[in-house]
């Protein structure tokens, strides 16, 4: 997790995500993402190398199609950016959308 | 200016603003709007946005969640989509930038989301493309919607445009404030014209594309006479059309003055004008115009009005609102008649393949006594307060009837047990419009007191063609010499066996037709209230001897072009001005 400092208002945390819940990012994790990124007052970018979306949109995050194994940038900006990238990191890494990983 | 042509269906010229009516089942046309509507335009969308998440707030939380989990899920991902304000913002963004109404920019931009899902490898999200349109429709019914429900709540004049007119949406149409129709399909026996047509205001029909070419706020000519409708005309042409106006309203008055008078041909036989309606403020109009009474009442009415099904009261008050106006005219009430139409087709959980063919009409009341008790009752019950009369349609066999008249006839000794007064000697009759019904009419004559020939259907029955369907419209024809065998046949029966005939489709009011019908010995017809003077009129000028021998050159013809020709040059003579 990384911090820059634009203003005390403006602080951006940033952190790349990987997708690890064997279905991917399709509609239902998608929701709850974009549940989560709206909890907070921070701007939420997200991009998977070629575009780049707001996070708290769910027609774009669902645009993202990021499968398994795909590594998305988060970037949050704003009062609560760190709590934000916080959670987001939670639901994707740690709790893979509460959904199962692929069996090896 | 714009000058579109299609079928003229109800005569007259208006003038007035355009009402457009869209409909979510059809391609959403681009209308341009003025910069100046930008804003109403945006919060129209913005509403509809709202009024979908409310409606699907409703529709979540009345979801059972074991059953209906699966549902719940997918209302769950539609709301977001909803309360997604990048989504709204593309809309509300391409309403400001390409002046276009908020339909074709919640159309336009949701299928463009569409195409984009669609085109993603990943299977589970390119299905979701359904999702979308799904969210589309939610969206553009709550836009519609509104305008629908304008249609109740008009305050200035307008004409209204259309791809087409179901019954429902004419249902509320106030002809103080709906001065014209016109539709891109249909045709002359289209639920548009006939509509119009009760309403005596100018209709063109199978305009094609007219619904393309207007935008909110254009004004209309629609000249039903010549059938052209005219986008924004200029100065010159409103000028003109304001002269034809004049002159057609003029040679409206001329015949309202034989409204006193009786329609007595000039050899003294005399017949029965009735008039057809299809809601109850239409009676005032049928003695207006110089009715001698209703010969069909249809009713179908009480249904397409509501989303619930009318209760008895309901029926009862809407004859008695009539009855009351004709008190000692005969009023012919007709038991339910629909079919084919939302509120049959509804309530099956798979539509009928061939619904004309179907469970409709005296067959859906057969199968449904509690709603068919209910409208007989409130019929019986009417029937107190002046001469009324009670038709069964679409009877093709004698055991149909007898069915029909047992179930009256229980529902008479409810009453009877209820102690609440009715008129035991109704009289009962059929409409005869099936092949079946036409050619045993010598029996069925002895089980009714009147029979009434529907020629419109019993046309399309006979030739096997839909009217509606533009393919093949130019196909019907009452005057085909088969249906007029039919026709002879049924007039016959009725005669032998004693009992009242009467022609109440469409056959009955056209100038060319009227004295074929007289000749074969037709003496009560119904007819649409504005055609009532002009037909008046017809009866008027000739002599029974004249019908008579129309009558019989025509059914010596065996070709149906021979005796169309015939029968207008014969009109023609009779009255020149109408033609």
């Amino acid at each position: 997790m990384q911090a820059d400092e634009d203003t005390l208002e403006n602080v951006v945390y940033e952190a790349e995500l990987e997708i690890k819940n064997a279905e991917g990012l399709h509609m239902r994790p998608a929701m709850q993402f974009v549940d989560i990124a709206n909890r907070f007052d921070s701007e939420i970018n997200v991009s998977n190398g070629d575009t780049d979306v707001d996070g708290k949109s769910i027609m774009n995050i669902s645009m993202l199609a990021a499968t398994c194994g795909t590594k998305l940038k988060i970037r949050a900006k704003g009062p609560d950016a760190q709590e934000a990238i916080k959670a987001l990191r939670e639901l994707v890494e740690e709790k893979h959308f509460n959904e199962p990983t692929p069996k090896r | 200016m714009e000058i579109k042509k299609g079928i003229a269906v109800s005569p007259g010229i208006s003038i007035a603003k355009s009402l457009i009516i869209d409909s979510e089942d059809y391609r959403i046309p681009r209308r341009p709007i003025k910069p100046s509507q930008r804003m109403t335009e945006s919060q129209r969308a913005r509403n509809a946005f709202k009024d979908a998440i409310a409606e699907l707030i409703r529709l979540e939380s009345a979801q059972d969640q074991t059953k209906g989990g699966k549902i719940k899920d997918i209302f769950a991902v539609h709301l977001r989509f909803l309360h997604d304000r990048s989504l709204r913002k593309k809309v509300t963004d391409f309403i400001h930038s390409d002046l276009v109404t908020a339909e074709y920019a919640v159309s336009t931009i949701m299928r463009e989301i569409a195409s984009h899902f669609a085109k993603v490898k990943d299977a589970y999200i390119s299905e979701r493309a359904a999702d979308i349109y799904d969210i589309e429709r939610r969206l553009l019914r709550q836009l519609l919607d509104k305008k629908r429900k304008n249609l109740k709540h008009l305050t200035k004049e307008v004409v209204v445009v259309a791809r087409e007119l179901s019954p429902t949406q004419t249902a509320g149409f106030d002809r103080k404030f709906v001065k014209g129709i016109a539709s891109d399909a249909g045709g002359r026996t289209s639920h548009a014209a006939i509509v119009a047509r009760s309403l005596g205001i100018p209709a063109v029909v199978a305009l094609e594309d007219l619904t393309e070419y207007i935008s909110v706020g254009d004004t209309v000519i629609v000249d039903g006479n010549r059938g052209i409708v005219i986008v924004n005309p200029d100065e010159q042409t409103i000028r003109q059309y304001e002269e034809y106006s004049k002159e057609f309203t003029d040679l409206g008055h001329r015949l309202d003055a034989i409204r006193q008078k009786p329609a007595v041909t000039r050899d003294g036989i005399e017949i029965t004008l009735l008039g057809n309606i299809e809601f109850p403020n239409e009676a005032e109009i049928v003695l207006e115009k110089g009715g001698a009474g209703i010969g069909l009442y249809r009713t179908e009415f009480l249904y397409l009005n509501t989303d619930s099904e009318p209760t008895e009261q309901d029926h009862y008050e809407a004859y008695a609102e009539t009855v009351r106006v004709f008190a000692d005219k005969p009023v012919v009430i007709r038991t339910l008649d629909l079919g084919a139409d939302k509120y049959t087709q509804s309530r099956r959980f798979a539509p009928e393949p061939n619904p004309f063919l179907g469970l409709r009409s005296i067959r859906f009341c057969l199968q449904n006594l509690t709603l068919f008790k209910k409208q007989l009752r409130a019929i019986l019950r009417v029937s107190v307060l002046g001469q009324v009369k009670i038709m069964f349609p679409l009877i093709t066999n004698r055991q149909e009837l007898m069915q029909a008249k047992m179930i009256l006839r229980d529902v008479m000794e409810d009453l009877d047990d209820e102690s609440i007064p009715y008129n035991r000697d109704i009289p009962i009759g059929i409409m005869v419009e099936t092949p079946s019904a036409a050619l045993t009419a010598y029996s069925l004559a002895m089980d009714v007191d009147f029979f009434s020939i529907g020629t419109n259907d019993l046309t399309q029955y006979t030739l096997a063609v839909d009217r509606g369907n533009e393919s093949v419209s130019m196909l019907y024809s009452t005057v085909d010499p088969a249906v007029l065998r039919l026709i002879r046949n049924v007039i016959q029966d009725a005669h032998k066996a004693q009992i009242d005939l009467s022609v109440c489709g469409e056959m009955a009011s056209e100038p060319e037709y009227i004295m074929l019908l007289m000749g074969m010995g037709v003496r009560t017809i119904s007819i649409a209230s504005p055609m009532i003077p002009e037909i008046k009129q017809i009866i008027r000028s000739v002599t029974m001897e004249y019908c008579n021998n129309v009558a019989r050159k025509v059914l010596g013809m065996d070709s149906e072009r021979q005796i169309s020709a015939y029968l207008r040059n014969a009109a023609r003579k009779i009255l020149p001005e109408a033609f």
